[in-house]
């Protein structure tokens, strides 16, 4: 397939997202190609969830600007697409000298970059606020401001506000080569066809610097720096409240503790330099350094509560800061390049700036009309008494329960399927639902969602998959399995 | 809202609830109510289509579904009501039950008495913290099962199952006969946790090996499952560098143990057993809430669906005692886990029991010629010798009415006597 337009994103992670979600208030063609079967698939369905306040980053750096910047918008952002989002604080906390040194640190840095409401606490005060915190900490650096989203469902939010205004989301399209066009057009080659555009825009996550070596004579160096997670099952009440740092290293912000917005615990995650950008498996090394070192914020801690493992890969530039906005030598070509943490808070940012700068180069005018993303209902798992009995009452395939651990309605399982960048996988579906990511991890829901997604689409059951690609669920019929082994013989 | 009264509530339509249901209508109980979330009765045993089950309550063999339709037929024909597709959202202490289903919306049930009879889920991957990738083609036994035989589908073709508990046992000849190749069994203990006959009939059989002792340490794929890595372990099931066995698999089925499923439980405020998952209950098999009862799985796990049905007789005919008004107060008398034993139930006593008293329980390690002991407060009381105990299978002592005469307090405690 051949095809063009006015502007061509790489990506849909969080960043191209919110690139696409902002350039579709123009009068402009925009696609966006993305090699997975789904949005979120890189960095963004796998690191902390955290919208940082800011303190971290150094003064000056565009790490620091976009974080305070992007997280500033979260609030009205969740607001308006109905994501998950709490500013529940975070503690920084430190066992010696040296770690009050490091806090001190930050405390002078997040004060330079403008985060409000920073103070050191003493021991006794981090205890009274955190309990569950080990007995052995000697100082913390309160950070009011910190926040915990569901990241993944920020960027469907986004996605499906794109796609509702125009965008088009182009799934299992790999790009595997980018070029200049005499015209000043850029040529993208994917595994399904090729596109021409005037503007290109890498927001490709871990591939971010081998598209920009392909055009820019400038080369870039990347690091691929995964990181390992525990995630410990829902509890009422959790042990934490807070987001629990421990100080931060070279590698990155160290092991935390934090809940999640859906009332889980994280644990996580470990810094390790690897070669494949695509590998995020987990590995015994690295979950056993992660339970050591929770362990050290939370001496309670019990894994016997563990419902799933995984990682996510840091796409770190050598250079150590993001790279945002046009090319040298290259015009008409964006990036969102190295966009490590804290680039989830910074996404609503970059998506604002990047959109801004491209518009002006394509001297694009605004829509008159937008279309206001419709209101999703509250999840069922939310829902009183009342009001799951008026949802029942109005629609009953509500009464269907699909997920037992998570309480997933039949009703929502469609729905999702449906949105705008609608789900087609199991993990698409649980992503948006919730369904399967309970206790017992899909072992119930499993088929018969795979049945509502056939259903829906009209593929054959043996079609699905779990997340795209050759990831199918199944590897035949009982009757056309016999036959096909039958022939072998 | 749709609000109803019954006599007793049962919540699941598995042999427990069903067997709960049977034996609180024998018992003179007159309206009952059996709701189900699934769109039949049957429970688990719907999708155990081998045989294998009845043969101490029935003296035959039969299927799982045979077996269940047993029950059905007989809750049929006392005219009990089994209302299906049918989901209990919530169990308050108050016995008031509220259920959602798309033919009669949400509702809202009262109740004199509530069975729970939710039976249990398999452990999943998550809980067993196995490196690796998480690639399609993982799945509990269980889950395999379904596939196969409710939805006449293939989940793979060459097989390396993951603990050998029953349902991964079964599963492995099952594959096999479907025409996929099961490459291996693995267990991290030095035993089976599986029966005894299911290790012969569906491993040796079929000349699938059964590595014990064994773990999965790795596993790849990126889309799909590639292959795994078994290891040995220690005697602290740590993995044994260099000892390494490599599989190329697009299928990896977990049968790593069974978890009471309890949510409803624990949300009405009901006390959990650490050591069986499941409701702490007295000899009536009354949780900690008057008037709410637990039997089957949902209790603590077993071995043999003919035990389930055993106690939810016990339980539905307590529970049309509750209803009649026939409990008088009482103290307790506490059990105990003692040495080699793991998950007594019942886990107290109540000391105007006047009825033989059955403790089950799950040994903690192969034992063989040794003796289940008894002791109230360091005097023996029972004794009961067996040829072997061993963890794949529960154990059982039966308390006479006359053992526990002028026993009104203190501690029963159950432990294992190595010869
Ligand atoms: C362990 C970890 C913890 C983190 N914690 C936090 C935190 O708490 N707070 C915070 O603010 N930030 C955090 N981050 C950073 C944050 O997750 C990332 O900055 C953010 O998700 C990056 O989004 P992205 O869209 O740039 O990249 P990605 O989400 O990786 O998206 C890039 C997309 O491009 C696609 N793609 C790549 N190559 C191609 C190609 N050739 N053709 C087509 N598509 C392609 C990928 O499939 C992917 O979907 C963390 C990151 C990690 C790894
Ligand atoms: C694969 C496998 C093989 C087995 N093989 C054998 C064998 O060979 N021989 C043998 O004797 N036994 C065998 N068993 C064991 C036997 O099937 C179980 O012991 C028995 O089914 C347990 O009965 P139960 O009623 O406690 O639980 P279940 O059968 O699990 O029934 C519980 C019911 O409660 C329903 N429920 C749960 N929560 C709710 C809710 N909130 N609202 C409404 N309904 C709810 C569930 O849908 C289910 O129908 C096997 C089990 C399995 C899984």
């Amino acid at each position: 397939m051949r095809s063009e337009s006015d502007i061509l994103i790489i990506g849909s992670g969080i960043t191209g997202c919110a690139v696409a979600r902002e350039l579709s208030r123009y009068n402009a063609s925009v696609i966006v190609l993305e090699r997975e079967s789904d949005v979120a698939e890189g960095a963004t369905k796998a690191n902390s969830g955290i919208v940082h306040a800011g303190y971290d980053a150094f003064p000056g750096t565009r790490k620091a600007r976009y974080n305070i910047l992007g997280a500033s918008m979260y609030p009205a952002l969740c607001k308006e697409l109905g994501v998950p989002y709490r500013r529940n604080g975070a503690l920084v906390i430190g066992f010696d000298e040296a770690d009050r040194a490091t806090i001190e640190n930050l405390l002078a840095r997040g004060k330079a970059n403008g985060v409000r409401g920073l103070e050191i606490l003493e021991r006794d005060e981090a205890l009274r606020l955190e309990p569950a915190l080990s007995p052995d900490v000697l100082c913390a650096l309160s950070v009011p401001e910190s926040a915990i989203v569901s990241p993944y469902e920020m960027a469907f939010a986004l996605a499906d506000d794109a796609a509702l205004n125009g965008v088009s989301f182009r799934f299992n399209e790999p790009v595997r080569d980018v070029s200049a066009l005499p015209d000043g057009r850029y040529a993208v080659v994917t595994d399904a066809g090729s596109c021409v555009c005037r503007v290109l825009i890498n927001c490709a996550g871990a591939s971010g610097a081998e598209i920009h070596n392909r055009l820019s004579s400038e080369r870039l160096e990347m690091v691929h720096r995964r990181g390992q997670y525990y995630l410990l099952d829902r509890a009422d009440p959790q042990p934490f409240t807070r987001t629990v740092f421990q100080c931060p290293s070279v590698m990155g912000k160290g092991v935390l503790v934090t809940p999640t917005v859906h009332g889980n615990l994280l644990l996580g995650p470990t810094a390790e330099d690897i070669d494949d950008p695509l590998d995020t498996a987990t590995t015994a090394g690295g979950l056993s350094e992660v339970l050591a070192k929770a362990f050290r914020t939370w001496p309670g801690l019990s894994v016997r509560s563990n419902i799933t493992n995984f990682s996510g890969i840091r796409a770190h530039l050598t250079g150590d800061d993001f790279i945002v906005g046009p090319c040298d030598g290259c015009p008409g070509y964006f990036e969102a390049i190295g966009i490590e943490s804290p680039g989830l808070s910074s996404a609503p940012a970059i998506g604002a700036e990047l959109s801004g700068m491209v518009a002006a180069w394509l001297h694009l005018s605004r829509k008159e009309k937008t279309v206001p993303l419709p209101r999703r209902p509250k999840p069922f798992h939310d829902m009183t008494d009342e009001e799951r009995a008026r949802a029942v009452q109005a629609d009953p395939s509500y009464g269907q329960i699909v997920c037992r651990c998570e309480t997933v309605t039949e009703a929502e399982i469609r729905a999702a399927i449906r949105r705008p960048v609608g789900a087609y996988s199991i993990d698409a579906v649980k992503r948006r639902t919730r369904a399967g990511m309970g206790r017992c991890q899909g072992g119930f829901c499993m088929p018969r969602v795979a049945a509502i997604i056939a259903e829906e689409t009209g593929l054959p059951l043996q079609e699905i998959t779990k997340n795209g690609g050759a990831s199918r669920l199944l590897s035949g019929t009982l009757s056309s399995f016999g036959k096909e082994n039958a022939d072998h013989e | 809202m749709n609000e109803r009264f019954v006599n007793i509530l049962i919540v699941g339509a598995g042999p427990a609830g069903l067997a709960a249901a049977i034996s609180a209508r024998e018992n003179g109980i007159t309206s009952i109510l059996i709701v189900e979330r699934e769109n039949e009765p049957g429970g688990i045993l719907r999708q155990c289509i081998h045989n294998g089950f009845g043969l101490h309550r029935f003296k035959e063999e039969l299927t799982g579904p045979e077996y269940a339709q047993r029950d059905i037929d007989r809750v049929t024909e006392l005219g009990i009501p089994v209302e299906c597709s049918t989901m209990v959202l919530s169990v308050s202490p108050d016995l008031t039950v509220t259920c959602i289903s798309s033919s009669k919306g949400f509702q809202v049930i009262h109740a004199k008495a509530v069975v729970l009879a939710m039976g249990c889920r398999e452990r999943p991957r998550g809980a067993l913290c196995t490196p690796g990738t998480r690639c399609a083609g993982i799945y509990s036994a269980g889950t395999a099962q379904r596939f196969v035989n409710l939805e006449g589908c293939m989940p793979g073709k060459r097989v390396v199952i993951l603990g050998s508990g029953d349902i991964g046992l079964i599963m492995a000849r099952r594959m096999t006969l479907q025409g996929a190749k099961v490459l291996a069994c693995v267990e991290i203990m030095p035993y089976s946790s599986g029966l005894n006959r299911n290790i012969v009939q569906c491993l040796e059989d079929y000349d699938i090996p059964l590595y014990l002792s064994h773990t999965v340490t790795d596993i790849r794929g990126r889309e799909r499952l590639e292959g795994v890595t078994v290891s040995a372990v220690d005697e602290n099931r740590m993995p044994v560098p260099g000892t390494e066995i490599e599989f190329d698999c697009d299928t990896l089925l977990l049968s790593c143990g069974l978890i009471p499923e309890n949510e409803l439980t624990s949300a009405a405020g009901i006390a959990i057993s650490p050591a069986t998952s499941g409701a702490i209950v007295d000899e009536t098999f009354c949780t900690g809430v008057p008037g709410i009862f637990a039997c089957g799985n949902v209790l603590h796990v077993h071995d043999l669906v003919d035990y389930v049905s055993d106690e939810s007789f016990k339980a539905g005919a307590a529970a049309a005692a509750y209803v009649r008004g026939g409990r008088t107060e009482s103290s307790f008398i506490a059990v105990r886990d003692g040495d080699g034993v793991r998950g007594t139930v019942p886990q107290k006593i109540r000391a105007a029991a006047d009825q033989p008293v059955s403790l089950m329980f799950r040994p903690a390690a192969v034992y063989r010629n040794s003796a289940a002991v008894v002791d109230w407060d360091g005097k023996e009381i029972c004794r009961k010798k067996a040829m072997i105990f061993t963890p794949g299978e529960m154990a059982l002592v039966t308390l006479k009415a006359e053992d526990l005469r002028g026993i009104s307090g203190g501690t029963l405690t159950v432990r294992i006597e190595r010869s």
